[in-house]
């Protein structure tokens, strides 16, 4: 393996996949290349903590000193454009050419965007730390700020907006906030947080028309309403960075389609984190894609040590979190698979719901409270899932019964 | 040498779990093994400061409950991303029931 190395995507997953390629002990060349100009650091935060200070900080995940320590050449600010299969070549928009032995593609996922004509400088995406500043910049006491998209990034900016005193309004088409993987029980806890804090919460509205004069943007609603924003913020999903897979006739099936040791359909190249899709084993195999920053660590950790002959299969239950104002959701497993709901309740008002399947096997778990108050059970809940367990409904649903006295049955 | 505070009664911390303790301005976290063994460590995650109290105690792990970081209690040995600094651990000893942690 003289060649080394390559990973495309210098975000949490490739980041992680580099520092875990050194824990490994692989002595050979480990390049990291990423499009933008800073280290590799969580993005998490941009939404929620680093919106809080007077300017966001970045969290970085390796510092220059650990990347030269460890020999990690960190190449920034430049873009892959194209793979060159047969002659193990990655090609780079500075005109430079990579060579490697194992490829790693964790180009990660960039925000969904809104397809409307009318969209101008008053109008944002979040996804980077520089997008980050971009935001920042215009939250502030009674500055308008409109959120178009009740998920979980425009939830949580409203959330940091509110706290420094802008006016905040979120626009959400579906008929309620958070519909994709948050049970409805929960969703409510967040809709009434945000009112409770002064946000104006929208659902079940179309937009119908974007105009933005470069000073002010107006929101124009199906039902009549006109919400004009000194800041409109989209946040309306996300898509995988495909396009280099593709070109280079990699198998793509919503994201780069991975097996389970996360190969591609070439065997020499990987992808990991929210680029690829892959087989859940916990699910019988069923294909998901996450966007979520635990899996693409674990997803990072595992396509090294499979890149190095590990031949490790992904085992992992998805895990989720968020926070808003004082309370902390977390959600593990995948909710749409279970048919029948138990409720646990938990000192201070919160709550888990644990989902089962017909079966009776849990398979996700979803909690709210304040601070990491359901932190705990959701981890012991995740290992249940993980053992495809059939715990009693009555034990889940009371609080007098340890979780981890389950895990032991 | 500094002196030996009480820090909670042996009985107020369930095998194989942990408890928050505050104490002079500084937070501590106070475990007792799954073999009755008990054990201090600075309260903090040192990933995002998050209460390890709050976190799941596994064999000789705790996990923070944010962004499940783990570290060895007994050692403070840092076990996995995100974390990579390690907790400070302090001594402990029993007295008469009582659980009491030198903090220097």
């Amino acid at each position: 393996m003289a060649k080394g190395t390559l990973i495309i995507g210098a975000g949490e997953c490739g980041g992680r996949a580099a520092l875990a390629l050194r824990d490994l002990g692989y002595d050979g060349p480990v390049t990291l290349v990423g499009d933008e100009p800073h280290l590799p650091y969580e993005r998490p935060p941009l939404s929620k903590d680093a919106m809080a200070g007077d300017a966001p900080v970045i969290k970085a995940i390796a510092s220059d000193e650990i990347l030269a320590e460890r020999s990690i050449r960190h190449i920034h600010s430049v873009q892959a454009v194209a793979i060159d299969r047969a002659a193990h070549v990655v090609r780079l928009s500075d005109g430079s050419a990579l060579p490697y032995d194992k490829l790693l593609l964790a180009t990660g996922s960039l925000p969904r965007r809104l397809p409307m004509p009318g969209l101008g400088p008053r109008c944002a995406y979040l996804r980077t730390f520089n997008d980050a500043l971009a935001i920042r910049a215009h939250l502030r006491a009674g500055n308008r700020i409109a959120i178009i998209g009740g998920g979980f990034i425009g939830l949580e900016l409203a959330a940091a907006a509110r706290r420094l005193g802008a006016v905040v309004t979120v626009i959400e088409a579906q008929p309620r906030i958070l519909m994709r993987g948050v049970p409805a029980e929960i969703a409510k806890i967040v809709h009434e947080a945000h009112e409770a804090e002064g946000v104006k919460i929208l659902c079940g509205d179309a937009i119908a028309a974007i105009a933005d004069d470069g000073a002010e943007v107006s929101i124009a609603l199906a039902g009549g309403q006109d919400i004009v924003a000194d800041l409109a913020v989209i946040g309306i999903g996300a898509v995988p960075v495909t396009g280099l897979a593709a070109e280079a006739g990699l198998t793509i099936d919503n994201g780069i389609a991975v097996d389970a040791e996360l190969r591609t359909s070439d065997p020499d190249i990987f992808a990991a984190g929210d680029c690829c899709s892959f087989p859940l084993a916990v699910y019988g195999g069923r294909r998901v894609r996450l966007e979520a920053w635990r899996n693409a660590q674990e997803q990072g950790a595992l396509a090294a040590s499979n890149m190095l002959g590990a031949g490790e299969a992904h085992a992992a239950v998805p895990w989720f979190w968020s926070d808003q104002y004082g309370l902390t959701l977390q959600i593990s497993g995948l909710s749409d698979e279970g048919s029948k709901v138990v409720r646990r309740d938990l000192d201070d008002g919160a709550f888990i719901l644990f989902h089962l399947a017909q079966d009776g096997r849990l398979v996700a778990a979803s909690g709210i409270g304040p601070g990491n108050s359901v932190a705990r059970d959701i981890r012991l809940a995740e290992m249940l899932i993980a053992r495809r367990a059939k715990p009693a409904p009555e034990a889940l649903g009371s609080q007098t019964i340890k979780l981890k006295s389950l895990l032991a049955a | 040498m500094s002196d030996w505070i009480e820090a909670c009664g042996a009985d107020d911390i369930d095998e194989e779990d942990v408890m928050r303790f505050d104490h002079d301005g500084r937070t501590f976290a106070i475990y007792r093994s799954p073999d009755d063994e008990y054990f201090a460590t600075d309260g903090l995650c040192t990933h995002e400061k998050v209460h390890l109290a709050d976190g799941l105690v596994l064999d000789d792990i705790i996990e923070c409950p944010k962004h499940n970081g783990r570290f060895n209690y007994k050692t403070g040995a840092a076990r996995g991303a995100p974390v990579c600094v390690n907790l400070r651990t302090y001594p402990v000893k029993l007295d008469a029931g009582k659980i009491l942690i030198q903090i220097g």
